[in-house]
Parts: C-alpha cells; sequence; structure tokens
C-alpha cells in the first residue's frame, strides 16, 4: 500500500501553487503556456476522480448493446466496426443513448467548460 | 542573423529602402516560418510580412499548395480587391532565404476569443457574416485561367482522407464511425462547379479591425473543389469560441453569410453547406487525434500538442448534436 498523500491530492496541491504563486509571475508566451500545463494538470484529477464510474457504466452499457464480454477498447472496437458495417444504426434502441452518455462522460474530463457540454448538461 | 539576409534582399527591389528592422518569428515549425519586420525608408518604415520554407527546406507536406502558389492566389487576391496583403516579393535563391514570398503587412486582429469580446471589434460583429459571405464569394469567382495548379478534391475523396487517416490511429471512436457514415450516405457526389477553395476559411486565418474584415490569409490548403466546403467550415462549432448560437464563426448567422455571398452573384446550397460542416467537424476532430499522434511520436513532444488532443471529444459532442440531437 502507498502512502499519502494521494495522487490527486499532491496534482491539486501542485496546480495550486502554479495558479497562484507562479502565474502572477510569469508574462508572454510562457503565461499561455503555464495555462495549458495547468489545465493538463486539472484535467489529469478530473479523470482521476470520474473515470472509475463512467468506464464501468460504459462497459456496462456495452454488453447491453453488443451482448458480449469483455475489454472496454474491444467492446468499442465491436461497436466501432457494427456502426461501420450499418448493423447497428441511430434507429437501434439504446445506441444514440449510450453515445450520448459515454461523450457527455468524456466532456466532463476532457472540457467541462466547453459551451456545448454546458448546454447539453442543461437539456437532458 | 536573419535582419541581414532581408536588409540585402529588400535594398535589391524597395527603392529607396535602407535595411529592415525590428525582425522577429511569429510562428512557424521546422518547415515552414512566418516572420514580421520594418523595411527601413527614408519616408517611415513599411510593415512586411515574410513568409518562408527555410534554406533546405523545400518541399510542402502533402495537402499544401506549395509557397509559390500561396503567394499567386494571394496576389490574385489582392488584384481582384479582395481583402489581402499585396505580395511584394517572391524569393529567389540569390536571396538567400530559402523559398516563399514577402508581404504588405496587414494591421488587425486574428484571435478568435478578442475578435468575439473586446469592445472595439463590437462595431465589426454584425457586419462581418455578410462580409465574409461577399468575400468568399469573391475568392470563389477567381478568375481560373490565372490559378496557379493545386489539388482537385471532392466529397467522396475528402471522406475517404478522414477514413484513412482516423483508421491509422488504430483507436476506436464509434462517434467517428457514425460520422463517417453519415457523411458517405449523404455524399453529394461531384459538386456540379468547381471552384477555387480557399480550404481554411476561419478564425486566424482571417485579420478583423474595428471596421470589418481586413485581410484573409493562409492559403496553404487552397485546392478545386465545392465552393460549398468553404461555407459549412467556416460554420464549425469549434472556431465559434463559446458563441455557439452564431453558427458563423461566433459573429453571425447562416442567414447573413449566405445573403452576402448571393449579393456577391453567387448560389449558397444550404444543405450542401451542413453537409460540409458535418465533414469539417469530424475533420477538426481527427486532426487533433493526429497532434496526439504527432506528441506520442515526435519530434514536437510538446505539452500544447498533448493537450489538443484532448480536444477531440469536443468534436464529438457537436457531432452528436448534429446527427442525434436530443429533445428539449
Amino acid at each position: 500500500m502507498q502512502d499519502e498523500p494521494t495522487p490527486t491530492e499532491l496534482i491539486k496541491a501542485v496546480a495550486d501553487f502554479l495558479r497562484n504563486e507562479i502565474t502572477p509571475a510569469i508574462k508572454g508566451h510562457n503565461a499561455f503556456k503555464l495555462r495549458v500545463a495547468i489545465n493538463g494538470l486539472d484535467l489529469v484529477t478530473r479523470q482521476l476522480a470520474l473515470e472509475g464510474d463512467s468506464d464501468s457504466a460504459e462497459a456496462a452499457r456495452l454488453k447491453q448493446l453488443l451482448g458480449i464480454d469483455g475489454a472496454l477498447v474491444d467492446l468499442n472496437r465491436a461497436l466501432s466496426d457494427k456502426i461501420a458495417n450499418g448493423e447497428v444504426d441511430l434507429q437501434t434502441p439504446g445506441l444514440a443513448d449510450h453515445l450520448w452518455q459515454t461523450t457527455m462522460d468524456k466532456l466532463a474530463v476532457d472540457q467541462p467548460n466547453y459551451a456545448s457540454y454546458k448546454r447539453e448538461l442543461g437539456n437532458k | 542573423m536573419i535582419e541581414a539576409e532581408l536588409g540585402r534582399c529588400v535594398a535589391a527591389w524597395y527603392p529607396g529602402a535602407t535595411g529592415v528592422t525590428g525582425a522577429a518569428k511569429l510562428s512557424g515549425g521546422a518547415s515552414q516560418e512566418t516572420w514580421t519586420f520594418d523595411i527601413v525608408h527614408p519616408s517611415g518604415n513599411v510593415g512586411a510580412i515574410l513568409r518562408r520554407a527555410p534554406p533546405g527546406y523545400g518541399a510542402s507536406p502533402g495537402r499544401a499548395a506549395g509557397l509559390d502558389a500561396e503567394a499567386t492566389l494571394m496576389q490574385l487576391a489582392h488584384d481582384a480587391g479582395l481583402p489581402s496583403p499585396r505580395v511584394m516579393h517572391v524569393l529567389k535563391p540569390e536571396d538567400e532565404l530559402g523559398t516563399g514570398f514577402i508581404m504588405q503587412r496587414i494591421e488587425g486582429e486574428t484571435i478568435a476569443r478578442k475578435i468575439l469580446r473586446d469592445e472595439q471589434f463590437a462595431p465589426a460583429r454584425p457586419m462581418l457574416a455578410r462580409q465574409l459571405g461577399g468575400v468568399v464569394a469573391g475568392i470563389h469567382g477567381l478568375p481560373a485561367a490565372k490559378l496557379p495548379k493545386l489539388r482537385e478534391m471532392t466529397a467522396t475523396k475528402e471522406i475517404a482522407d478522414l477514413d484513412r487517416e482516423y483508421r491509422s490511429f488504430g483507436r476506436p471512436r464509434p462517434v467517428f464511425e457514425l460520422a463517417l457514415r453519415w457523411l458517405r450516405e449523404r455524399d453529394p457526389g461531384p459538386s456540379k462547379e468547381v471552384t477555387l477553395v480557399h480550404g481554411d476559411f476561419r478564425h486566424g486565418n482571417l485579420i478583423i479591425g474595428p471596421d470589418g474584415v481586413r485581410a484573409v490569409l493562409d492559403w496553404e490548403l487552397a485546392h478545386f473543389g465545392d465552393p460549398m466546403e468553404d461555407l459549412g467550415w467556416i460554420c464549425v462549432n469549434s472556431w465559434r469560441f463559446g458563441e455557439i448560437d452564431k453558427p458563423v464563426g461566433g459573429f453571425g448567422s447562416r442567414e447573413d453569410l449566405f445573403a452576402g455571398y448571393e449579393a456577391a452573384g453567387r448560389k449558397a446550397d444550404p444543405d450542401r453547406v451542413m453537409f460540409w460542416e458535418v465533414m469539417g467537424t469530424l475533420r477538426w476532430g481527427i486532426m487533433c487525434c493526429g497532434m496526439m499522434q504527432r506528441f506520442r511520436q515526435g519530434p514536437d513532444h510538446s505539452m500544447e500538442r498533448a493537450m489538443i488532443g484532448r480536444r477531440s471529444s469536443e468534436t464529438e459532442i457537436d457531432l452528436l448534436r448534429l446527427l442525434a440531437p436530443r429533445g428539449k
């Protein structure tokens, strides 16, 4: 068993240090890069918090849709093949809902401030 | 120092020029660079831009029109009265600056967030969509006989290119599959009319002032094809920067864009424009995935590229909003 603080706590502490103490001291292109860096760290903490639940929900939906079991990437590959060859489409019960839920869960990690995502959150 | 070569070069064709000053690199990867500088002249300095492949980098990558073609297109646009910088000089081997050209520097803003939020652009915003409709109509109407050699694209070829690139990443993305399938089923076939297409007509490549559009830049992706492609690309949600209810660049409506296009004597086809908007959304998504590949494989192992890889999901939600909108 690894000791504490947890990875999430450590990354948050680093991001907060960069945000609160370093940002005011940096100008120009490096200020832009610093913002990108902090965004990257914030993304990682969101993924650490959300990925477990969203991955298992996604796998459960895929099992239901495809009638098979397997690793998440293999289930996604099987669904991709079926969409590509026309075996399933937007008329297939559950497909649109699955794609929406999976995509919303990705945005919650990648870009929770993206305007389309915020609109759809209020539009369920 | 590049100022010495630039100074010698400028003195050879700009009467009275005594040198250059303030040279600074604006952007550039390994094979292509953009520099800003001032030509020093007794009657006042003149702003200029150098766009070049440095010595040793001759050939342009697959899709690129090439710097010679870019120079020709910019000059043709300028001569046709479109907002475009005047090309001052096409580089020659004796300039020892590589290949490329020098053009007039046009002052203004290219950063979308400033154009969409800053007070000084408030008067420009309501008229931009209509104005750009007129500009892009002018581009599509440039005299075919004078145009350089460019690749010819069709919707079918574009779908095949995107499909190949997406599959080369080896990672399944069901939403992209859905979009590819949707595009294939609705491929309108070869366009009845084939014109010059700018290929990257969007924020970042447009210089805007409080008075409206001042210049169209970056003809690197110019080609022959369906003129509706340019109208669809500028409507892609990724270029709205949060202003998602204003489809044209976050500042205007499709109706205004089409009205400007039609006032310049051309006909817009809204269904085809929508088809190209879906294609463009998928294209940007696949480009984001490509950034992630380049980050992993190098040589540009940058944090910015890595983070752009995490923006492909933005295009997935936009594709779903286009192809499978949810009830209110």
